[in-house]
């Protein structure tokens, strides 16, 4: 039988799961990658920070902390970034507890949308904001014309305009994490603290919210680094408001490139401190599943006559909330350039601005970058996410694989900016790594940076989905005599492929927007669209730069769809 | 020559031993069992044996061959596991298919060995449905059929039962011996459950942390258990503890019980089993301890009071205190028994065994 022949190789190795040969290639693969992608660039830049005319040193440090802007840019993200926190964590908070516990009419129609502003780019959604709620935008024109008033009621500017645009694009993480977390408490729980005789608050406070403790945390750990990385806001409408961000584009385009690195530094350590610190809080307050078998909690019926109309009432008013940004850009994209100037909403429309992109060959190649380099690094993603999800899902040492899962947060942690100057930096000269091809004026640079920020969402789609596939799935088809290989393209592959693809789709569509790093590295051979509607925006090309917008956001839509239906294939 | 022989097999995992020492063989066309409670390192064992776990100490021989390094997919072992483990993308043929196709067989063979795998576990015309559309019954099936399908030169069964109700499980057994028998397999089956294996198994291996007890037939484990740990966990046991008063040398020990002090007679075997003066355990099973009906003149029989009665369907269980030693006695017939009466039991001598602790 199969069992005879080949016994000779009797030497005694620590057998691996896969076999040899192809567990190298795995590690030489992912350790390639983070040591051009992660570990060198990022050292590259602290290293530059502590050198000075030549030298060792820390003045770069003594100067930039020296500058009062710079020390105010420091506390103004930090500030902005708590505060951000804070009203997402408001809003989404009782929005979760209302839309995930509870059903009623209008419901569906609220949790339908409730993610949209995650999906939107942050250009495109600060573009939206502008038409929406600045001062010559749709709804100040609209009170205007209400009362009476001579000048704009408000001024889309400075903390509340970012404050406001914050909360609103970035409250879906505690939505989101909150909902899910509240799913995943054993009802069971709940009931039993009622049978005790604890009451509904004693509940919501003793058992409930202990247990969604670690949703917070992650809620506010994504929203918190989100903020800490914003600059399209900050940029567009942020006034006054200086955060570090805004901070080191500026530098660079002074060709400060001292201060920017330094700068850089400065974030990139608040950055990864946030990181550490929320995720050992976090540790602290993990709760294993004592229940074997949860019961499911099933949504509460509001029937009551007032509380239902009110809950109706909320459903319907923050489903516009959320569907009105989105509206207005698509408004504006038909409006005809220049005709809107004190009106509440344009006058006459025309497609004229959608013609202008189609058939301006500049613009179809500003697509065909933003399409061809998100494709290049979403591909590149998947086919590296592989090699790393098989090394932290099989047995192994612990320790390697903690740093292994710390070295590729590293890139998603890190600002956009961050990643964007580091690599600047590193690849802008010869370096050790690349001898004497420079990254920095080639196409090739914003795939690459693309890849770097938006890899760890894949390799997390993709580990996801490999920790679900049953370990005795592999072993059972080892026992049937396939070999690695077979193993990977039969059982593995198939089983992973819909969440790994949905992974991958997301970010593709996150790369597509990408305006953050863009800006700091894109060339002409690779202008991407964010580029495109910030020029447009520049020139005062609204209906041109709102078309754009729609564009991107419709080519997102269409592909989150398709990344839906995977996702519902899997399940 | 036998067919699978572990050698001092051991494993640890972070510094627990899981599996320590095993020694067993498995002869050709044999029912093997290896049977002990959750966690006593039966399923490790088992892994090893499948090349799904490599042992830290010790070899694994097949038909005299050392393949403690072989992977698993060149041992050609089927197994069948507890959650089945059958591919959820693929439907009843591919996962049939799957050991065939892995060895590339041409496609003629392939769909003749499926067909006869799905008929042997009585699933004809499956072939086309999904796997989770199938009862948990049938899933077993297929993953038995998946598992033969390849002519396995071994099978592996890690308790494969365990996720069906009782009736299915009692029949499904049934099957699957006749099944084994037929093919003329050689199978090691692991299993908690004591009446499963004694059902199954020619032979058995108890295991208990990590390590073998005992091996043997079953009716010999059940009846003649050498350890205490084996016989508390084959079955209700009544356990004795007594000290030995004869000599050494006689063919007939005299032992006196702690509690109550009875004295009970048994030939033993081999002297040195018991020093004299140590205290040991006498057990003996609850449905062979009998009801002497007046007749004192039996060897053993000691008086005592009826405590309880529990009727559980064919039997009924007594509850007995013979001057302070607590007994039970299982009765098919508790007619004429009440509690509170006085009773004369007899306690067989060569139903006693006598443990070592």
């Amino acid at each position: 039988m199969a069992a005879s022949g080949r016994v000779a190789n009797a030497v005694r190795w620590p057998r691996l799961p896969l076999s040899a040969s192809p567990r190298l290639f795995l590690i030489f693969t992912t350790a390639v990658v983070l040591l051009y992608g992660v570990i060198y660039p990022n050292i590259h830049v602290v290293l530059a920070s502590l050198q000075h005319n030549g030298n060792w040193s820390l003045a770069n440090y003594g100067q930039t902390l020296s500058q009062d802007i710079v020390l105010e840019s420091i506390l103004a993200s930090v500030g902005v970034s708590l505060l951000t926190v804070l009203f997402c964590a408001a809003v989404g908070i009782p929005l979760a507890f209302l839309f995930e516990r509870y059903t009623f009419p209008a419901r569906r129609i609220f949790a339908t949308f409730a993610a949209l502003p995650l999906v939107l780019p942050p250009l495109v959604g600060t573009v939206a904001f502008i038409f929406l709620c600045g001062e010559s935008g749709i709804l100040a024109r609209l009170a205007q014309s209400v009362f009476q008033l001579q000048q704009s009621p408000w001024s889309l500017r400075g903390w509340p305009a970012l404050l406001l645009f914050h909360t609103y694009t970035m409250y879906p993480f505690f939505y989101v994490l909150t909902g899910a977390g509240l799913s995943r408490i054993d009802a069971a729980l709940a009931e039993a603290g009622r049978s005790l005789g604890a009451s509904r608050g004693r509940v919501l406070r003793r058992i409930v919210l202990p247990q969604l403790t670690p949703s917070l945390i992650a809620a506010a750990l994504l929203t918190f680094m989100t903020s800490m990385a914003s600059f399209s806001a900050p940029l567009l409408f942020g006034g006054g408001v200086r955060v570090l961000t805004l901070e080191i584009y500026t530098a660079r385009q002074r060709g400060d490139a001292a201060l920017a690195i330094t700068e850089t530094v400065i974030l990139a350590a608040i950055s990864l401190s946030a990181l550490f610190f929320f995720q050992r809080y976090e540790g602290t307050r993990k709760f294993a599943a004592a229940a074997m078998k949860g019961s499911i909690r099933k949504r509460k019926a509001i029937t009551r006559g007032g509380s239902r109309w009110l809950a109706i009432a909320c459903g319907i008013v923050f489903s516009l909330l959320l569907i009105l940004p989105v509206a207005t850009l698509v408004l504006v994209s038909f409006a005809r350039e220049g005709n809107w100037t004190t009106q509440t909403v344009p006058t006459s429309y025309t497609v004229a601005n959608y013609i202008k992109i189609f058939s301006d060959g500049r613009a179809r190649e500003v697509f065909f970058n933003s399409l061809s380099m998100s494709a290049i690094a979403a591909l590149a993603a998947l086919g590296w996410s592989f090699c790393v999800a098989s090394l932290l899902t099989r047995k192994g040492s612990r320790k390697w694989r903690r740093l292994l899962s710390w070295l590729i947060l590293v890139p998603w942690a890190l600002p956009g900016t961050v990643v964007a100057v580091s690599l600047a930096e590193a690849y802008g000269q010869r370096s050790p790594l690349l001898g004497s091809f420079i990254l920095v004026g080639t196409f090739w640079i914003l795939p690459v940076v693309y890849f770097l920020r938006f890899m760890p969402l894949v390799v997390r789609a993709v580990q996801a989905s490999m920790e679900q596939i049953d370990a005795a799935l592999e072993e059972a088809a080892a026992g049937l005599g396939a070999r690695w290989w077979q193993r990977f393209t039969q059982v593995t592959l198939p089983l992973v492929w819909p969440g790994a693809i949905a992974g991958t789709l997301l970010a593709f569509v996150i790369a597509l927007g990408e305006y953050v790093a863009s800006v700091l590295v894109f060339v002409p051979k690779n202008r991407p669209i964010s580029i495109a509607i910030a020029s447009e925006l520049r020139d005062f090309n609204l209906g041109t730069a709102a078309a754009y917008g729609v564009l991107l956001m419709l080519m997102i839509a269409l592909i989150m769809t398709l990344a839906a239906r995977l996702e519902r294939v899997r399940g | 020559m036998p067919l699978l022989s572990l050698k001092n097999l051991s494993k640890r995992f972070d510094n627990t031993a899981a599996v320590a020492d095993v020694s067993l063989e498995v002869e050709r066309g044999e029912f093997f069992g290896l049977l002990g409670p959750s966690g006593c390192g039966k399923t490790t064992t088992l892994r090893m044996i499948a090349g799904l776990e490599q042992p830290d100490t010790g070899s694994i021989l097949f038909e005299g061959r050392d393949i403690t390094n072989l992977p698993a997919e060149r041992r050609g072992f089927g197994m069948v596991f507890q959650n089945y483990a059958l591919f959820p993308h693929l439907n009843v043929f591919e996962n049939v298919a799957f050991g065939l196709r892995a060895r590339h067989k041409p496609k003629g063979e392939i769909i003749e060995r499926v067909k006869s795998a799905l008929e042997l576990v009585q699933l004809p015309g499956y072939e086309k449905r999904r796997v989770d559309e199938l009862s948990g019954g049938q899933q077993q099936r297929v993953a038995i059929a998946r598992a033969i399908a390849i002519e396995p030169a071994l099978l592996l069964f890690d308790e494969p039962l365990s996720n069906l109700d009782v009736t299915l499980r009692e029949e499904t057994r049934g099957e699957l011996r006749e099944l084994v028998t037929r093919l003329g397999l050689t199978a090691v089956y692991v299993t908690h459950d004591q009446e499963e294996a004694f059902a199954l198994c020619d032979r058995i291996s108890v295991m208990v942390g990590g390590r073998i007890l005992q091996t043997g037939r079953p009716r010999d484990l059940y009846e003649h258990p050498s350890q205490l740990s084996v016989g508390k966990f084959l079955g209700r046991n009544n356990l004795i503890r007594v000290m030995r008063l004869t000599s050494a040398k006689s063919e007939v020990a005299e032992f006196k019980t702690l509690a109550g002090g009875h004295t009970i007679r048994l030939p033993v075997e081999g002297n040195n089993l018991v020093p004299l003066n140590q205290p040991c355990i006498l057990a003996i099973r609850p449905e062979h301890v009998l009801f002497a009906n007046g007749n004192a003149q039996l060897e053993n029989a000691l008086p005592a009071v009826v405590r309880e009665i529990n009727f559980a369907g064919a039997t009924s269980s007594i509850k007995l205190d013979a001057n302070g030693l607590l007994l039970e006695a299982l009765a098919l017939e508790a007619e004429g028994i009440k509690v509170g009466e006085q009773q004369t039991v007899v306690l067989p001598p060569e139903r006693i065994s006598l443990l070592r602790e």
